[in-house]
C-alpha cells in the first residue's frame, strides 16, 4: 500500500468520526453544516482539525462544546496519538483553542468561564430540544403513513424500530430518536412504549394534538436556525461585485477563501 | 405608502431601520470589522441577487441613500431609526442618536429616532436617559444586551441596574423598549440567546411595551410562550422577513406560529435597513400567503387586514401616530430627492 491512499483512508476515518459531533443548538452534524474546514495528518499519527462557525459571534458555549466534541470523537480512533483542534476567526477563539488543546478536563476548563456553575443546564436544555425535534419528525412520518393518534400512542419500541419511512426526514431521524431514547433510558426493551416525553411521561391519545403542536414549535425554531447558520456559513467571506451583468457574489480573496480540500476529498 | 395591485394604499411604518457608520475609518478594532462583516453576511445570504450591495456602500451609506431606499424607491411612509452604540468597537459609535437625528432633520415628518443606553454605566446611564428625553424627546429605546463594555460581555434586562433605567423610562414616558438579543459571551453557563429576561422585565414594567426584535429568533419557541403570557410583549419581524424570499415555506411556518401564539395585533414589520431594503420585502409580503396545510393546522392566515396591521397600524398605535392625519400630511409633502 502506498502512502497517499493510506493517508486518504485515515482522513476518511477522521471525517467519519466528525459526523458524530453535532451543533448542540441545531442537532445537526458539524460536517453537514460545513463547519469543518480542514483535517491534517502529521507523520506521527497526530491529527489537526480546523473548524469555523458561521459568524465571529456564534455563541462561545456551543463553540466550546463542539471543540471538545471533536477532541473526544477523533481521539476514539485507535491509531490516533494526538488531536489538535483549531477554531478560526471567532471572538472567543483563543480561549476555546487554549482550553481544548491544554489537555485539561472538560469541566475544569468551563468552570473559569461559568462563574463556578457548569454548562450542564444549557446542555440539558438543548438535548431536550434535540429529542423533541427527532420525535416530531418520526411522528410526522407516522401520521403521513395514515396512522391514527391512537395507534401511534399505543406503539411499542420494537414495532417502531421496524417501520420503514418513505420520507427522507423521518427516515434520517428514526435511528437518532431511538438512540437518544436508549441513551437517556427512556425506553427499555421492545415492549416499552415508543413515545414518551423527555421527562418520561407517556404521550397519550388525548394529549396527542397538544404534544405535537409543542414539538412543532421546537422543530420550526431549530430548522430556522439551521437554515440561517447554513446560509451564513456559505456566504462568510464572500463579497458582491457589481459588474455589467449586475451583482454577483464572488469569493473574497486576500487569503481568506475557506480551505475546503478536506471536504472535497471526502465527497 | 404601498399601493396594492388593486390600487389600495397601505400605510407602512418600518419599525426597525438603522443609519450606521461601519466603515473602516470608524472601526476601533477587529471586533468592529467583524461586526459589520457579520451584518454583510446576513445581507448577502438572504437578499435576492438583484438587491445586493457592494461592501463599501453597505459599510457607510449616505443621507440621500437612506431617504431614497426607504421612501422614494421603497414603500415606507415612516421609519423608526434605532440607535446602537457599540462604543468598544467603533470610534464614534455604530449608529448614534446624534448622527441619526441630524440625518432625520431633513425630513422630520418621516422619522422616529429612538435612543439607547447601557445600564452598566450606572448613574451615567440615568443621566443619559434624561439627556435623550430633553434633547430629542425620545419615545423609545433600543436595547442591545450583547454589547461589550470593558470586561463585561453582555447583560440581562432584569439586572438591578437595568431596572433603575426602566423605572426612569416609565417615569419620563419613554414607553417603547425594543430589545435585540445577540449572543452574549459569558458566562458560558447561560443560553446566550435566552429570552427569559424579557419575561421578568415585561411582568415588572406593565406600562412599557417590549418589542422583541427578530421575534426572539433564535429562540422563537421560547419567545412565543413568553409573549403569550405577557400582554405588553410584541414581535418585531426584522430578520424573519427576508426568509420570505429564500425559504418561503419556513417563513409561513414562522408567521403561523406568531399569529397563533401572539396574534395579529402584536406583530410589527421591520426591514432592518440597510441589511435589507423595504421595497422587495413589502411587495413579497403583500403577495404572500401561508401555505394552506400550515395555515389549516394553526387556523390562521395572512389576510389583507392582518397584513395592513403588521405593516404599519400596530406600530402606529405604539407610537401614537394618527394614521389618517399622517397620510394627509405626507400627501401634502410628496417624496423628492434633495438637490445634490
Amino acid at each position: 500500500m502506498t502512502v497517499a491512499p493510506l493517508i486518504a483512508e485515515l482522513e476518511f476515518d477522521v471525517w467519519e468520526r466528525l459526523e458524530a459531533v453535532t451543533d448542540p443548538e441545531l442537532d445537526e452534524p458539524i460536517t453537514e453544516m460545513g463547519f469543518v474546514e480542514r483535517v491534517t495528518l502529521t507523520g506521527d499519527s497526530r491529527v489537526r482539525i480546523e473548524f469555523r462557525l458561521p459568524t465571529y459571534w456564534c455563541s462561545p458555549n456551543f463553540a466550546f462544546l463542539m471543540a471538545f466534541g471533536i477532541r473526544r470523537e477523533v481521539a476514539r480512533l485507535p491509531w490516533v496519538k494526538g488531536v489538535e483542534v483549531q477554531l478560526q476567526d471567532h471572538c472567543f477563539g483563543e480561549q476555546v483553542n487554549e482550553g481544548v488543546n491544554s489537555g485539561r478536563a472538560y469541566h475544569e476548563v468551563f468552570a473559569e468561564y461559568c462563574d463556578g456553575a457548569d454548562l450542564a443546564e444549557v446542555e440539558a436544555k438543548f438535548l431536550a430540544k434535540a429529542f423533541d425535534r427527532r420525535q416530531e419528525s418520526v411522528l410526522s412520518g407516522l401520521l403521513a403513513q395514515g396512522r391514527t393518534p391512537g395507534a401511534i400512542t399505543r406503539m411499542r419500541l420494537g414495532e417502531l424500530a421496524e417501520v420503514t419511512f418513505g420520507g427522507e426526514e423521518a427516515r434520517a431521524q428514526l435511528p437518532r430518536y431511538l438512540s437518544l431514547l436508549a441513551e437517556r433510558g427512556l425506553a427499555r426493551g421492545p415492549e416499552a412504549p415508543a413515545f414518551v416525553t423527555w421527562e418520561g411521561a407517556l404521550v397519550t391519545e388525548a394529549g396527542f394534538a397538544d404534544h405535537v403542536q409543542r414539538l412543532r414549535s421546537t422543530r420550526i425554531n431549530m430548522e430556522f436556525n439551521g437554515a440561517m447558520c447554513r446560509g451564513l456559513a456559505a456566504t462568510r467571506y464572500k463579497e458582491v461585485e457589481i459588474g455589467p451583468e449586475g451583482p454577483t457574489l464572488v469569493d473574497f480573496i486576500q487569503g481568506r477563501v475557506p480551505p475546503r480540500e478536506g471536504a472535497a476529498q471526502r465527497a | 405608502m404601498y399601493k396594492t395591485p388593486d390600487g389600495k394604499e397601505i400605510f407602512v411604518l418600518d419599525g426597525h431601520v438603522h443609519f450606521w457608520d461601519g466603515s473602516p475609518e470608524n472601526q476601533s478594532n477587529i471586533h468592529g470589522k467583524q461586526f459589520i462583516d457579520c451584518f454583510y453576511a446576513y445581507h448577502t445570504n438572504l437578499s435576492p441577487k438583484e438587491e445586493l450591495w457592494a461592501k463599501a456602500r453597505f459599510e457607510k451609506y449616505t443621507e440621500d441613500d437612506i431617504y431614497r431606499d426607504l421612501f422614494v424607491d421603497g414603500p415606507d411612509d415612516m421609519a423608526i431609526i434605532q440607535s446602537t452604540y457599540l462604543k468598544d468597537f467603533y470610534k464614534n459609535g455604530f449608529s448614534s442618536i446624534e448622527r441619526s437625528t441630524s440625518m432625520a432633520r431633513r425630513h422630520p415628518e418621516r422619522f422616529i429616532v429612538n435612543g439607547s443606553f447601557d445600564p452598566r454605566d450606572g448613574e451615567k446611564a440615568l443621566e443619559y436617559i434624561h439627556y435623550m428625553k430633553e434633547t430629542f424627546d425620545i419615545k423609545g429605546v433600543k436595547m442591545y444586551t450583547a454589547e461589550w463594555n470593558g470586561d463585561s460581555k453582555g447583560w440581562a434586562l432584569n439586572d438591578p441596574s437595568a431596572y433603575k433605567c426602566f423605572e426612569l423610562c416609565d417615569k419620563l414616558g419613554i414607553r417603547n423598549v425594543h430589545v435585540h438579543k445577540g449572543p452574549t459571551i459569558i458566562p458560558l453557563s447561560k443560553d446566550a440567546f435566552s429570552v427569559d429576561d424579557v419575561d421578568y422585565a415585561a411582568t415588572d414594567f406593565q406600562n412599557l411595551n417590549w418589542i422583541v426584535e427578530h421575534c426572539g429568533l433564535p429562540r422563537l419557541d421560547d419567545f412565543c410562550w413568553i409573549a403569550t403570557q405577557e400582554t405588553n410583549v410584541y414581535a418585531g419581524l426584522a430578520v424573519a422577513m427576508p426568509f420570505i424570499h429564500t425559504r418561503p415555506r419556513y417563513f409561513g411556518e414562522v408567521m403561523a406560529e406568531l399569529l397563533f401564539w401572539i396574534g395579529e395585533d402584536k406583530i410589527l414589520f421591520g426591514s432592518d435597513y440597510a441589511i435589507w431594503t423595504p421595497k422587495w420585502l413589502v411587495e413579497k409580503f403583500w403577495n404572500y400567503q401561508i401555505p394552506e396545510d400550515i395555515a389549516a393546522e394553526r387556523g390562521v392566515q395572512l389576510t389583507d387586514a392582518v397584513k395592513e396591521k403588521i405593516l404599519g397600524l400596530n406600530a402606529a398605535r405604539l407610537y401614537d401616530i394618527d394614521v389618517a392625519a399622517k397620510r394627509a400630511q405626507l400627501a401634502g409633502a410628496p417624496v423628492q430627492i434633495a438637490a445634490e
